[in-house]
């Protein structure tokens, strides 16, 4: 079985995140950038079924600037046999239309049986792309997955939804995306490590894939305009002198808030 | 067969499991409303179809088209991908609004892949120039305002959950019903759906004006009770950080923050709960935070309008009960 999972390198959440007030894209210089955890756990499971199945190849493919090497590397440090990086100074800014068009252009370049994604990225936070992936390349989408059953021929999951928990299942191959109930994912061990600098690793463009994306009469999406917010400001601090609750219950009141 | 106006604007509604609309629909109905003329799409088993569609027009829409069919509690999202597209063809809509839910996002992302049409997600509202419909957007924890539109066509978007406290006029019913014309793209079967249990009477976490949250402070399962004793006592939605979560106080759906909702109420109390980056990212843009934490260093202080540094189990019962008194006044 071949696996493809999905990386995004995203600006770590432990930091300020800034966009570029021109251009309205992330400023990557602004923060530090690191590999999505709810990837790392995609990751994860499709590693996981590499150990209790040998035959199974696990592919790390993303899309990012030349410099998302080192997050790339880190799947290949964790266990994955290669990895796929597109990267292509035309798809700076790439729209969800773009992105799922270049990704699915990838993966079929690649071969499949089941492609695996995180639910959402913290960053965009859309979790659009699995779905316009599947739709693109005639594929059932498993979204939002809570557990996972894989065997040769039919993935299955739990999926929580907005109204309640379903069982959902389709032939392979398939795209899944999974949530943050999965697994943690493992270090890479220092033999990894040093395995990983010896597996394939391949930069593409899009004329390797035979995109082109300047054609003015397919609808962008467009940015308009970015505003920066000024940060919210400390109010009040008090320490609890044995009336503190009392306080709280006066400053709500007197807001008509409670 | 009904003429639909030039500024038609097509609202996806989700009709649930019990055959009600999702409460996503008034937010959307009333977004959809501001921009043009409200077309409601209600796809629904036949039994279920006519009511959800008379909801869906007391809700704003001015028609709703229906789409009978069956497969939409067996086949997940392609049903519904499908009927929105044949009502797409039938308006050529200036925007499509969807709900940004886990179904939602499914099917916007497929319906956009298939019109290859603009995608602006989980939007916080809808406005309209001489161009046309713009969207905005909230990102990065609200530390930013966006505004994006589609370079030409079609704007497929999803609205975030709560976002759209607005209501619509409620209109007559007016249906156009599709027969459906399935597209036989691959999808995945639905072998099983057991609902979520009946919500508590508190309102939902998404939408609700106070929330009141809890964090690792709380130090225990039993001790998360008094984040609940305090919710109810301010009629507020119950919240929790992720470690909260994680260390199995309360379920994954109050998560608030990066990796779960974003809320935006009048009232967030934080109780015993640092601050960390991915929290505040998902409830900085509350109108007033209170936080209580026995860290005077916590970095929730950095952004509480009233912060007491202090044993949540001494302050919170006191403010309980300085509430209760000013009830009974």
């Amino acid at each position: 079985m071949k696996i493809i999972v999905l990386m995004k390198e995203v600006p770590d959440t432990y930091g300020e995140r800034k966009l570029d007030p021109e251009t309205g894209i992330a400023d990557r210089a602004a923060s530090d950038a690191v590999l999505d955890e709810i990837n790392e756990r995609a990751l994860e499971f499709a590693l996981a079924h590499a150990d209790r199945n040998p035959d199974t190849e696990v592919v790390v493919l993303t899309m990012a600037p030349d410099s998302a090497t080192a997050s790339l590397r880190k799947g290949l440090a964790m266990g994955a046999h290669s990895a796929v990086h597109i990267a292509d100074p035309a798809i700076v800014g790439a729209d969800y239309g773009v992105t799922a068009e270049v990704l699915s252009a990838a993966i079929t370049r690649l071969g499949f049986d089941l492609v695996i994604a995180g639910n959402q990225s913290t960053d965009g936070a859309s979790g659009i792309l699995p779905a316009m992936i599947a739709e693109t390349l005639d594929l059932p989408q498993l979204t939002n997955l809570t557990e996972i059953s894989l065997d040769d021929s039919i993935v299955r999951g739990t999926r929580a939804t907005d109204e309640g928990v379903m069982t959902v299942s389709a032939a392979l191959p398939a795209v899944i995306s999974v949530t943050e109930a999965l697994a943690e994912a493992r270090f890479p061990s220092f033999k990894g490590i040093l395995a990983a600098k010896k597996k394939p690793y391949e930069m593409i463009s899009l004329s390797d894939l035979n995109i082109t994306i300047d054609d003015l009469s397919v609808p962008r999406s467009i940015l308009i305009a970015v505003a920066e917010k000024p940060p919210r400001q400390a109010g009040v601090k008090v320490d609890d002198q044995g009336d503190a609750g009392q306080l709280i219950a006066e400053f709500l009141i007197s807001n008509l808030l409670a | 067969m009904t003429d639909f106006a030039s500024d038609s604007i097509l609202v996806l509604v989700t009709v649930t499991n019990d055959g009600q609309l999702a409460t996503s629909a008034a937010g959307l109905l009333a977004a959809a409303t501001s921009v043009g003329t409200p077309i409601a799409l209600v796809v629904a088993t036949p039994e279920q179809a006519v009511g959800a569609a008379a909801e869906a027009a007391r809700l704003g829409a001015t028609t709703v088209i229906v789409v009978e069919d069956a497969r939409v509690s067996s086949v997940l999202s392609v049903p519904i991908v499908d009927a929105l597209c044949l009502a797409w063809d039938l308006m050529n809509p200036d925007a499509v609004l969807i709900a940004n839910s886990i179904e939602g996002r499914d099917v916007a992302g497929r319906v956009a892949a298939r019109r290859r049409s603009s995608l602006a997600a989980d939007a916080v509202g809808v406005s309209r120039d001489d161009e046309g419909v713009l969207v905005h957007h909230s990102v990065y924890g609200g530390s930013y305002d966006i505004l994006s539109a589609t370079s030409t066509g079609s704007i497929v978007v999803t609205v975030r959950m709560g976002a759209i406290t607005a209501h619509a006029e409620p209109q007559p019913l007016v249906i156009e019903r599709l027969r459906h014309a399935p597209s036989n793209k691959s999808a995945a079967t639905i072998e099983s759906f057991t609902p979520a249990p009946a919500q508590s009477s508190r309102p939902e976490l998404r939408g609700a004006a106070t929330v009141v949250s809890g964090g690792r402070g709380l130090g225990s399962l039993a001790n998360f009770a008094l984040v609940e004793q305090l919710a109810d006592s301010l009629g507020a939605a119950i919240g929790a950080s992720r470690a909260a979560v994680d260390a199995g106080y309360v379920q994954q759906s109050c998560q608030v923050g990066q990796t779960g909702v974003s809320v935006s109420p009048q009232l967030y109390i934080a109780l015993g709960i640092s601050g960390a980056i991915q929290h505040r990212a998902g409830m900085q843009t509350a109108k007033t935070i209170v936080a209580i934490n026995k860290d005077a260093d916590a970095p929730i202080f950095d952004i509480a309008d009233f912060g007491v540094v202090g044993d949540v189990f001494t302050v919170v019962p006191q403010l309980i009960e300085a509430l209760e008194a000013k009830k009974k006044q």
